[in-house]
């Protein structure tokens, strides 16, 4: 036995090597590439664009909070991007083809993403289908049903302009309101993680399943949830797409769920559980719509866009390795 | 009978395959440590595991405070007031020490659905003041010790304040003083009322702690007595079926002087602090030390596994570049972990593949094709001479008994040709009857010539199978003795040798 002011320093150690180390890594990666395009370009170093950056992360960072949830309990969730635009068209059906009011509409889209993030909880939890094979099948189920519920063409909200304004308007510092959504359901999200029974179940599953069976926690129906949550997330990330875009686009939407899981990466959740962030995962989302904004500014072509954040994942996920060993 | 806190009459159980318990029984009064004995495989586990919910009877009758009931969930045994300390630790290894403890039941806040991490830690802290141990309730649980982490398992299911407590092999991960510990905490708990299950390889600590021993054996019940009335001998007897002979073996004959196997100044981080030993031809060297003294992080350096800061390793006198496994086996040395089935066997393969899997390439052609009848031979010529209870080749490994599955690592270093063979707890978790026989092998392979360390918390163990001991305390080593000069007070007095070393 240890007497408590060593275990106590060993617990400094692990705050200041554990994931708080990669975020704020990730955190010093972000302004070194702020300011290294702001230097060599001046029209990156505007207000226009810098308002761009945070509206092209709010997307992303939505989906990438919920995806969160599921990597921190060890698991993974593929399908959040075809989600998202199912949930658009949704949206889209209610307000646009439907006439239904947007208090209607909103929820129904929320609720939608809700229905397929519990199906694949219950996929995963009650049938064991691992996570990866669930979520790829599913990304497929949503993408599908999206085209089909669309007729593969775009429905437009020109109807409702009042879902424009209350969404992408400037209330505060010509910021559009999307971002603060983003900054509201960090902070929520946050809070659950951290806070609630559910945040500290997700770290239990993550970090030992089998224990938390043995202690009497109801290990499927949590797991359920936080797959419910992943959805959920990805329903708001719908409706925030779709008033960017004033449409719901029933092709758009593959592959933001790999962007999404390389934000969370990238800030420091761990891909095989038990370790993650809201706040690491925001940096994250930063990082990439950044880098990708960035590169565009200064010319790079975006085939070349693609490798430079292929890459860049690939790095944060060795960083990670690199620090877990060094720790062992 | 209602006196009895837990009766259990008739109880079967059967796993695809395996009739794992056939009609046993066990009672456990108010009050008593009763110990459950028997060799691997003979369902003491399962049954506990029964009466805690994590498996469902097939058939038989349970009565706890002889009301009958129907356990279902780990967390209905919870509720009856029926706790478990499993045999592995079941920790969430992220989470802090408290939230280990009270996962599942964690104290809300203002909200129902928000924690209240203040009171966690704060219950946690009164629970190890109550049990006086020692531990940080905001401690990362990876950033423990084994011992440590077993300390939390243990206070975590003390924690339920139950009537009940099974401890499944609590032991197994604890030094001698940390068992005295837990000892005390039993005999406290025993004064309160609680009946405690004790089930351990470990027969001696039987008489220490238990008021009766049920032996079970092949899945059934055999007898229940009283620990003062009968012997350690006769406590055996009942788990074999038969009589065996425990007495000391004699050792090898006098050591041969060639050395094999050389040390020099072995450094890493903390963990390994200028460690040097030589081995020698035929001989075997025991590295005894309390838990985290660096003894696996020792052999693990030298077999290449884990990085070293400096040091040098020299094989038959000539330095010898051991940076990986592969290069440690390359120049002859296997290494038997002690966690078998994590890192020694592939345990949903055959036996015929884990004997081979290590020299795989030696049995291949040049375009890669495996000989599959030279792998038969070997895997048969081994299974024969180390006597492995198999029912075949082609049985999945994973199917066998600890013991057999020892024996089948074993023969996988000795198909790839090793002549230094390190076992870092060759008989844990191993039944008594197998473990002699792992013994014997031991001797016989350093008889035939192979160099030996041996790794083992177990003084008996120690003392019986070494020709030499070292011991160590905090990453040194604090002491050599030969085997006539060993002895169990010898070996605690230098692996409890902190400060002198420190200020040496």
């Amino acid at each position: 036995m240890q007497d408590p002011t060593t275990t106590s320093q060993a617990r400094m150690r692990t705050l200041v090597t554990g994931d708080a180390l990669q975020r704020i890594l990730a955190l010093g990666a972000l302004v070194m590439l702020l300011l290294f395009f702001s230097a060599i370009s001046p029209p990156f170093r505007t207000t226009e664009n810098f308002t761009s950056i945070l509206v092209a992360t709010a997307v992303n960072g939505v989906l990438a909070m919920g995806v969160t949830f599921v990597i921190v309990t060890g698991g993974i969730d593929l399908s959040v991007g075809t989600t998202m635009t199912l949930c658009t068209v949704v949206l889209g059906l209610a307000v646009t083809k439907a006439g239904l009011p947007l208090w209607v509409g909103l929820p129904a889209a929320l609720l939608a993403g809700a229905l397929i993030g519990t199906l694949n909880g219950v996929v995963i939890a009650k049938a064991k289908l691992p996570p990866f094979i669930a979520t790829l099948g599913m990304l497929n189920v949503a993408r599908g049903l999206a085209q089909i519920l669309s007729d593969v063409k775009p429905i437009y909200f020109e109807g409702n302009p009042e879902f424009y304004d209350s969404f992408m308007g400037k209330s505060i510092f010509g910021i559009p309101n999307v971002v603060f959504i983003m900054f509201g359901a960090a902070i929520l999200a946050h809070v659950v993680l951290t806070k609630t029974v559910l945040g500290r179940y997700t770290f239990a599953l993550g970090s030992n399943e089998e224990a938390t069976r043995l202690s009497g926690v109801n290990v499927d129906a949590w797991k359920i949830a936080v797959y419910a949550v992943s959805g959920l997330f990805a329903g708001l990330a719908g409706i925030l797409i779709g008033a960017r875009m004033t449409s719901a686009q029933p092709s758009v939407g593959l592959g933001y769920e790999l962007d999404a899981i390389a934000a969370a990466v990238i800030g420091g959740t761990s891909l095989s559980g038990g370790e993650g962030s809201i706040v690491g995962t925001i940096i994250g989302a930063f990082i990439i719509s950044t880098l990708t904004i960035g590169l565009s500014i200064v010319g790079v072509p975006d085939q070349w866009k693609l490798v430079i954040t292929g890459l860049v994942v690939i790095g944060a996920v060795w960083l990670d390795i690199l620090r877990r060993r060094n720790r062992a | 009978m209602s006196e009895l806190l837990v009766e259990m009459t008739d109880i079967s159980k059967s796993f695809p395959g395996v009739h794992a318990l056939d009609s046993c029984r066990f009672e456990l009064r108010p009050g008593e440590v009763h110990a459950l004995v028997g060799e691997n495989g003979a369902g003491k586990s399962t049954l506990m595991k029964l009466l805690s919910g994590i498996y469902r009877r097939d058939a038989g009758t349970i009565r706890f405070k002889g009301r009958e009931v129907d356990i279902a969930s780990p967390r209905a045994a919870q509720d009856l007031g029926i706790s478990i300390i499993h045999q592995e630790l079941n920790l969430m290894g992220h989470l802090t020490v408290a939230q280990n403890i009270f996962i599942g039941r964690e104290p809300r806040g203002a909200l129902p659905f928000i924690l209240d991490e203040k009171a966690l830690n704060e219950s946690a802290r009164q629970l190890f003041a109550e049990l006086h141990i020692k531990l940080d309730p905001q401690a990362r649980v990876s950033s423990l010790g084994v011992a440590q982490q077993q300390m939390v398992e243990i206070a975590k299911a003390l924690s339920f304040n139950s009537d009940v407590m099974i401890m499944d092999e609590p032991t197994a991960a604890l030094t001698d003083i940390e068992i005295d510990e837990l000892f005390r905490i039993i005999r406290h708990l025993r004064e309160r009322g609680a009946g405690i299950v004790h089930i351990s390889h470990r027969l001696e600590e039987l008489k220490q702690i238990s008021d009766r021993v049920t032996v079970m054996r092949d899945g059934r019940y055999v007898d229940t007595v009283q620990t003062a009335e009968a012997s350690i001998q006769s406590i055996i007897s009942m788990m074999v079926g038969r009589t065996i002979f425990e007495a000391t073996p004699e050792l090898p004959e006098q050591r041969d002087p060639e050395v094999v196997l050389e040390v020099r100044n072995l450094n890493r981080g903390r963990v390994i602090r200028d460690v040097s030993f030589k081995l020698h031809r035929g001989e075997i060297l025991g590295i005894s030390g309390l838990v985290g003294a660096g003894r696996t992080e020792v052999v693990r350096a030298v077999f290449g596994a884990d990085p070293r800061d400096s040091g040098e390793v020299l094989v038959h006198g000539q330095a010898a570049l051991i940076r990986t496994p592969t290069d440690a086996v390359a120049h002859g040395i296997g290494y038997l972990s002690e966690d078998r089935k994590r890192y020694g066997l592939a345990l949903t393969m055959d036996v015929e593949t884990n004997i081979v899997l290590a020299s795989l390439e030696s049995f291949a052609d040049r375009s890669g094709r495996i000989d599959v009848g030279r792998t038969k031979a070997t895997a048969q010529a081994h299974v024969k001479s180390l006597t492995i209870k198999t029912p075949g080749i082609g049985q999945r490994v994973r199917n066998l008994s600890g013991g057999n599955q020892q024996k089948v690592v074993i023969a996988k270093w000795l198909t790839a040709d090793t002549e230094i063979l390190i076992f870092d707890e060759p008989t844990r978790g191993i039944d008594v009857g197998a473990k002699s026989e792992i013994y014997r092998l031991l001797n016989d392979l350093a008889r035939q010539g192979k160099a030996i360390i041996m790794i083992s918390s177990e003084l008996p163990e120690i003392l019986r199978m070494s020709h030499r001991i070292l011991v160590m305390c905090e990453g040194r080593i604090t002491g050599e003795l030969g085997a006539a000069e060993a002895t169990q007070e010898r070996i605690m007095a230098l692996a409890t040798q902190r400060e002198a070393v420190a200020a040496a």
